[in-house]
Order: structure tokens, then sequence, then C-alpha cells
């Protein structure tokens, strides 16, 4: 069988490409290794509970009528209403450090006068750093790759304030150990701070269903359990596809959402230029309450938190690293009737090789554990809930590895991005989150625009264009 | 296509790509990019809307004559005169 597009992986971006040439009348299908979509951001059934994966808040929100920036950009790309993704924004969130806590919403005046009255002598560096964040353009290529830890440094003096900024931007969406570039700083910025936290009462399955069922009424046709094995290429192209169970696919373009080093050890890429994998991965619990976390004094959607003199975003030594963390309430959104249970959310960074090492027994120990300590730690930053759990679950890098084919469990990928989406093999092309572009919203405009600028405009060959493109995310 | 069926016809196109938007209250010489924020994306999306929709092929030169309703009328008034509405 051949198509005129494969797309390798299930998740926001391959849905959102696959939608877009579908669209425009292109033969196409959609591999997933898995029995369910979603990948990075899915979500999964336990005991009679739905789970939601990877999401904890969407990033990008805008407010229905508005007609700039990312999240627009796909309502329109895809041709969808805004109601049509029932997003319901946040109710306000914190990051909390040692001695100092500042609260944002989705209207950056509250967090630009929490900076003001903590950091009463950063007032006027604040200022310099959001407007460069928002005069931020991507066409701007030596800023964009240049540190944003040196950048900030210039503006902001105080590296409490440094550190608290960084935080969520690299929770959020940082592959890098230590620093981020400029660029992916910016997108993250205007993304949290300046645009906003939004989710859909249902989680983001009702996002991943959306995108499905747009997908196949345009004649896309989806495949799962149908990982691809391998690669044949002839001529600098990709020929075929081999898939898990033996059986050849072709395309006459291929899309891989599966990960640039993962999609390189495919086709058996150039060995010379093999981008690093990531190193960043997590260790995520679940605690379902028998209350309304708000009732219980947890009233704040998301809480960044840190209990140390700086804030360390590496991969730690050790299994976890609970000095830092992230809270998230998913109930704490303004939806129109709450959520049927409570729940606490907590993710800290984990080392992925230590859990891999485990035993079957140590590994079972080492979740239970990791489940105790995330959660003590979390309470010094939240009322104390714990007496409150019903039911609970873990996951760790090697179930996150398991999912979404990721070396390393690396839920960001790779540190060097792919912004161009091209590769050595003339028809294949990298979209999602090592295309550069994270969050639901960020990685399904990577899907649009690769799928865009690689397969429905293959006769024009400016790359400014796509580099125009992404400026404005 | 007379030239009103043919502003009709942008205006289906605008409809479905901006489905949040009152197209009726577009104004004919205004930059569809100021009125609607139309960027870059969305104009190669009216480019292959009206390719898939009537098959007119629009160069990419020509594209900045798509700036306002009026302008887009006139330059496809040619292309598509000899076409059935759809």
């Amino acid at each position: 069988m051949s198509y005129d597009a494969v797309i390798i992986g299930a998740g926001l971006s391959g849905l959102a490409a696959g939608i877009r040439l579908a669209y425009y009348g292109k033969r196409v299908c959609i591999l997933e290794r898995h029995t369910t979509i979603g990948g990075l951001n899915s979500f999964y059934r336990l005991a009679g509970r739905q789970f939601d994966v990877g999401l904890h808040a969407m990033t990008n929100f805008t407010p229905k009528g508005t007609r700039k920036g990312p999240l627009a950009r796909i309502l329109r790309q895809l041709r969808f209403r805004w109601e049509d993704l029932a997003l319901s924004p946040q109710v306000g969130s914190q990051i909390a450090f040692p001695g100092v806590g500042l609260s944002f919403t989705n209207d950056f005046e509250l967090f630009r006068s929490q900076v003001h009255e903590h950091f009463p002598a950063e007032k006027d560096g604040f200022e310099k750093l959001a407007s460069a964040v928002i005069d931020y353009s991507d066409l701007n290529e030596p800023v964009a790759a240049q540190s944003a830890r040196a950048m900030v440094a210039g503006w902001i003096k105080d590296p409490l304030l440094v550190d608290m900024i960084f935080c969520p931007l690299q929770f959020y969406g940082s592959a890098r150990e230590h620093d981020m570039d400029f660029g992916q700083f910016s997108v993250m910025f205007r993304s949290i701070f300046l645009e906003g936290l939004a989710r859909p009462w249902a989680g983001v399955r009702l996002i991943l269903k959306n995108l499905v069922r747009r997908f196949k009424l345009l004649g896309g046709e989806l495949r799962l359990r149908a990982g691809v094995r391998q690669m044949v290429t002839e001529q600098g192209r990709v020929a075929r596809l081999v898939l898990d169970d033996g059986s050849s696919i072709e395309g006459q373009n291929v899309l891989s959402s599966a990960g640039l080093v993962e999609t390189m050890r495919m086709c058996g890429g150039p060995s010379g230029e093999a981008p690093e994998s990531g190193q960043l991965s997590f260790v995520e619990t679940l605690s379902v309450l028998d209350e309304q976390p708000s009732t219980l004094g947890c009233d704040r959607t998301i809480i960044f938190y840190n209990d140390s003199d700086r804030f360390h975003w590496h991969r730690p030594e050790e299994l976890i690293d609970v000095r830092s963390g992230v809270i998230c309430c998913p109930n704490n959104f303004e939806y129109e009737q709450p959520l049927g249970e409570g729940m606490v959310r907590i993710t800290a960074l984990a080392n992925y090789d230590a859990w891999r090492k485990l035993s079957p027994e140590e590994y079972r120990a080492a979740k239970q554990a990791a489940y105790e300590q995330i959660n003590a730690s979390a309470v010094r930053f939240v009322p104390d809930y714990r007496s409150r759990v019903i039911a609970d679950d873990t996951f760790t890098p090697t179930t996150i590895k398991r999912f979404t084919g990721h070396d390393n469990g690396a839920v960001y990928g790779t540190p060097q991005k792919r912004r161009s989406g091209t590769t050595h093999l003339k028809n294949l092309f990298i979209c999602g989150t090592d295309q550069g572009l994270v969050g639901i919203v960020g990685t399904m405009v990577s899907g649009i625009l690769m799928a865009n600028r690689h397969v429905l405009e293959t006769s024009r060959e400016d790359e400014a264009e796509i580099i125009a493109a992404s400026a404005e995310i | 296509m007379s030239p009103p069926e043919i502003k009709e016809a942008i205006l289906d196109i605008l409809e479905s790509i901006a489905p949040d938007e009152d197209v009726t209250n577009v104004k004919d010489d205004v930059p569809l990019r100021e009125q609607l924020e139309l960027d870059s994306m969305d104009f190669l999306d009216i480019v292959m809307e009206l390719r898939k929709r009537y098959r007119v092929q629009i160069p990419e030169d020509d594209y900045v004559q798509l700036a306002t309703i009026n302008s887009t009328v006139e330059y496809l008034a040619p292309l598509m005169k000899d076409l059935q509405k759809a």
C-alpha cells in the first residue's frame, strides 16, 4: 500500500499534521506503536478512574476571540472552533521558593505586580526582560541560540528571581540541562506568563479524540499497534517502512514524531552527526482525594516549588530529586461543574538509568518510596492532603520510555532540536517535540508547520518561511 | 463566476479558515491581515482552498494580490470567469 504521506506517531503533532494533509486530499496513514493514541500526552484507566499523562495544563491559552498567537493559529489551521477544545482557564498558580512566593494567573499584570512587590530593586530589569521576550523573533537567529541564563543575568541581578522565572519554564519544556536557549526561553515565557494555562474538563482525551475524529472524517487512516521497526532507504530517500509485524508500507513523504535520535536509529542515520539523547525524565505521582482539593486548602492550579538556595535543573544522581517539583490540582480550573473527585499530581526530576537498573522487586519498592518522598516534599508547600488519599498511582522514567519510545524516558527529547525538520533523507521530516516546539499547542503547531512546509508546499524552498511562521509562537 | 459570486466564494473560504469570525462584517477595502490578523500560513490556506475548490493556481509572486476582498476579487475575476458556481 502506498500513501502520499506516512506519519509516525499518533500524538498531538502527528494527528495535527495528519489533519492538514488529509484536508487537502492527501492519502495519509498514521502509524502508532501503542494500543492507544497520545504519546507524551495521553490518558489511561485504572480501577475505573481516568488519569491524564503529561498534561497538567495546556499552556498558550488565549480567550475566545483572540486572533493572534499559537492557539488562534492552530484553531484556524485545523478548522476548529474555540469551543471545540472546551478550555477552562486556571484559577491561579504560584512559584514557591524559600521565603518568597510569586503568584500568577492568565493576567500578566498580576505576575508583574508580584515581581515588583517582592523584588522592588529588579523592577526595571524585569520590564526590560518582558519587552525583550515580547519583541523576540525567531528571525533573529543569533539571539535565539544565546544562553538565556546569560541574557537574563544582564537584566536581573538577584539570582533568586532568575531561578523563580526559570523554574516553571524549564519544568514545562526544557530538554537542555542547567540552561535554555533564549529562543526557547521566550517561547515558554510567553506561553505561560503572557498567554496562560487552561484545561478541558474532560482532560487531554477531549483534545485527542477531537483530532482523531476530524482526521478520520477527512479520510485519514490510523493504525494502532503498528510500530516502525526500520526504514529502508534507497538513493537518499525512505523507500519503505518495515513495521514490527514484518509488513511494509510505502509513503511519498514520511513525517516522524518519534524523536530525532529515535528516528535516526530507524533509518540508520549518519553516525557522524548523531544527536545526543535527552537526559531529563520525571517521576509523577497521582493521588485521588475523597474531597475537592480546594476544600482542604489546596486551591492553586499549579505550584512550582523549590526548597534550596538555587534551583537545579539537571538529571539527578539518585532515582529522584525531591528538592523541586510541580504540584497540579486538575480540579482548580474555572469549570462549569467540578470534577467528580479530587486529584493531586506531582512531578519531580528523575534519573532513567537509576530506575532501569532496578530488579522488579526493587522497582516496586522504589516506586512506593518515591511516592512517599515526593508527596512528603510537596506538603511543605500546600496543606497536607495525605490522609485524604483514597487511591494513587506513580509512573517513572521507565514507564515514560515504554509509552513514548523516547530514549532515557526524556520527556522533552533531545536538547539538539531540528528546527527545519529536514533530515539527511530527502523525504523524511521530523515533527513534534524534537522539531523544537513543546506543549500541547506548540507540538500541534509543529505538526502543522512541517506538513505545510514539507508536503503541501513542496515547490517552495525558502527556509525563512518556516522560521517566519514560528516567530510568533 | 461573476465578481459577486467570487466574493461569496472568498467569504466561504474565510469562514472555513476562521470559524469563530463573522465574515459578514469583513470590509471589502481593508487588508485582511489587519481585519482578521491573518498571517502567512492563513494566506497560504486561502491559496490552497482556491486550488482545492476551484482548481485555480496562484503563483507565489501574486499572493500580494490577496490583500483585501476587493483586490482578491479583481485578481481572480479573469481566472474564474469561465467557472460555474460551485
